[in-house]
């Protein structure tokens, strides 16, 4: 709001930090040293766990490496997953977000205690619900679709989604200062164009940044879809452990499926840092 | 045009029984403390703020009646803030030219043409192009006045629009109301410039507690008040 201050008060706490100028990255960021450090103890574990080993067998670095592809291939399934009910949340949550912004009372109220339950139950439960309540087919029209198992996991993740993304939407539309509705209002926009033209291209460029943030979070949640059956990352991780029996490639194993996670969450983090710096006090 | 107005915010009474008339063509300015109803009186012509009890009539339109059009109502009424309350995410020009091309729904290259005139009249042609955010208080001021104008309304409101201003840019847009006052336009103007206002108005009224105190000539009013509490208050503030 007072981006001449001088008081360090009213400035932004990242103002506060030494470092980077508008427009630049901050170095911790922009060095992947977290990324180094995890591929590191990656590493390591396998040295550890090839000098552990019985030297009859082949060594742990070259039996990671032959899971490495079907492991990836699980989180491929968790990606599919993670980008599935992120589209799905999303489409409801911005229908959620906006209905709670409705003149209409009742359609007001009925959004807030949907999103309300929904962004305050536990996700695995919600997983629960979606596995074991919906059917494993629909019939429309005549046609039998089926309802796989994955497909009941996207709807299971895209409820508690739909409620954090109403809340972004809201919180974003709300966060646009009353002299634009009023001006708008003014100039006889109707609140419909009102909401189009002035309030929200303002507002979305204010929801993206803890829209990617919540979409970082949904990606490394997707492992729970492990436990109600779906052969992700995470249970073929599991299972290659079991296949192999072998205690000492426990930690590089799930280390090998973390990296994957951290390399695929990471750059989404660090943009919507950017992304955060970008938008930041343009009022 | 406002008869016995009244407005309330809970118990507060922020205008109580408040009449004015402008004619058109008149240019009135309102004058009086902080909190005295000035600022809802006008949210109250263009139906941003609804009146309790009372009639407002606007170029023969009812604004105290439920059935009330109040999107045409606001297309005859242009009203400027103090905040300016430009559209950041829009140059001046679209600005200026969103509503007669959205609202109106007229012929963008009219509308085009019209909005350009109008920055070229409040002093912005350079400006045309920029965003709210790279343009200096007045100017965004000056845009403002041009987005209204170009709805064509028939009267304007003003509402303490160089408050948020250094005195240098608060010259440049007084200028841009005296000129559009001269020309004619109907304009109720809230502010605290009194020179301004013996300059411009043809009438000055002065509030106080939502109540108007008197009102007349600016000379009169403003050189020799009838009333002491116009009198206290001028005395502090000339």
């Amino acid at each position: 709001m007072r981006p001449g201050t001088d008081l360090p008060v009213l400035l932004p706490p990242r103002a506060l930090l030494p470092g980077p100028g508008p427009g630049g990255a901050d170095p911790l960021l922009l060095c992947p040293s977290l990324l180094v450090a995890t591929a590191a103890a990656l590493l390591a574990s396998a040295a550890v766990a090839q000098t552990a080993g019985d030297a009859a067998r082949p060594g742990a670095i070259a039996t990671l490496l032959k899971w490495a592809p079907l492991v990836f291939s699980g989180f491929l399934l968790n990606v599919l997953v993670s980008v599935l009910s992120m589209a799905l949340g999303t489409l409801a949550g911005a229908f959620l977000g906006l209905a709670q912004v409705s003149l209409l009372r009742p359609l007001r109220r009925v959004a807030w205690a949907i999103t309300q339950f929904f962004r305050n139950a536990p996700w695995l439960v919600l997983l629960f619900y979606a596995m074991f309540l919906l059917p494993f087919e629909v019939h429309l029209f005549g046609l039998t679709v089926a309802f796989p198992a994955w497909a009941k996991a996207v709807v299971g993740l895209a409820l508690p989604v739909a409620a954090n993304v109403a809340e972004i939407v809201r919180g974003g539309v709300q966060s646009i200062p009353a002299g634009q509705w009023e001006s708008a209002e003014s100039l006889a926009f109707s609140r419909r164009q009102t909401l189009t033209m002035v309030v929200l291209p303002q507002a979305v460029k204010r929801m993206i940044p803890p829209w990617m943030n919540l979409y970082a979070i949904l990606t490394m949640a997707t492992t729970l879809i492990s436990i109600v059956g779906l052969q992700d990352g995470l249970t073929i991780a599991r299972a290659a452990l079991v296949a192999e029996s072998r205690p000492e490639l426990l930690v590089p194993m799930y280390l090998m499926l973390l990296l994957m996670f951290f390399a695929y969450c990471y750059p989404i983090a660090r943009w919507t840092l950017a992304l955060e710096r970008r938008f930041a006090v343009r009022v | 045009m406002v008869r016995n107005v009244e407005k309330r915010f809970g118990q507060t009474a922020v205008l109580s029984d408040v009449s004015l008339t402008v004619r058109a063509g008149e240019a009135v300015c309102i004058i009086g403390p902080s909190g005295s109803g000035k600022s809802t009186l006008l949210r109250c012509i263009n139906a941003l703020v609804p009146v309790d009890s009372g009639s407002i009539t606007v170029a023969g339109r009812e604004v105290n009646d439920p059935r009330l059009d109040k999107l045409a109502l606001r297309r005859d009424v242009g009203i400027v803030f103090q905040q300016y309350n430009l559209f950041p995410h829009r140059t001046a020009l679209q600005n200026v030219m969103m509503a007669p091309l959205h609202v109106l729904k007229q012929d963008r290259t009219e509308v085009e043409a019209r909005a350009r005139r109008l920055l070229a009249k409040v002093g912005l042609e350079p400006k045309t192009g920029s965003y709210p955010g790279e343009l200096s208080g007045g100017q965004q001021q000056r845009v403002a006045i041009a987005r209204s104008l170009a709805m064509n309304p028939k009267v304007m409101l003003f509402d303490e629009v160089t408050a948020a201003l250094d005195p240098e840019t608060k010259k440049e847009v007084l200028v841009t109301i005296q000129e559009l006052a001269a020309e004619g336009m109907t304009c109720i103007v809230v502010t605290h410039e009194m020179g301004f206002a013996r300059q411009v108005a043809d009438q000055v009224y002065f509030t106080d507690g939502g109540l108007i105190v008197e009102h007349g000539p600016p000379d009169a009013l403003l050189g020799a008040p009838r009333e002491p509490r116009t009198r206290a208050f001028l005395d502090k503030v000339l």
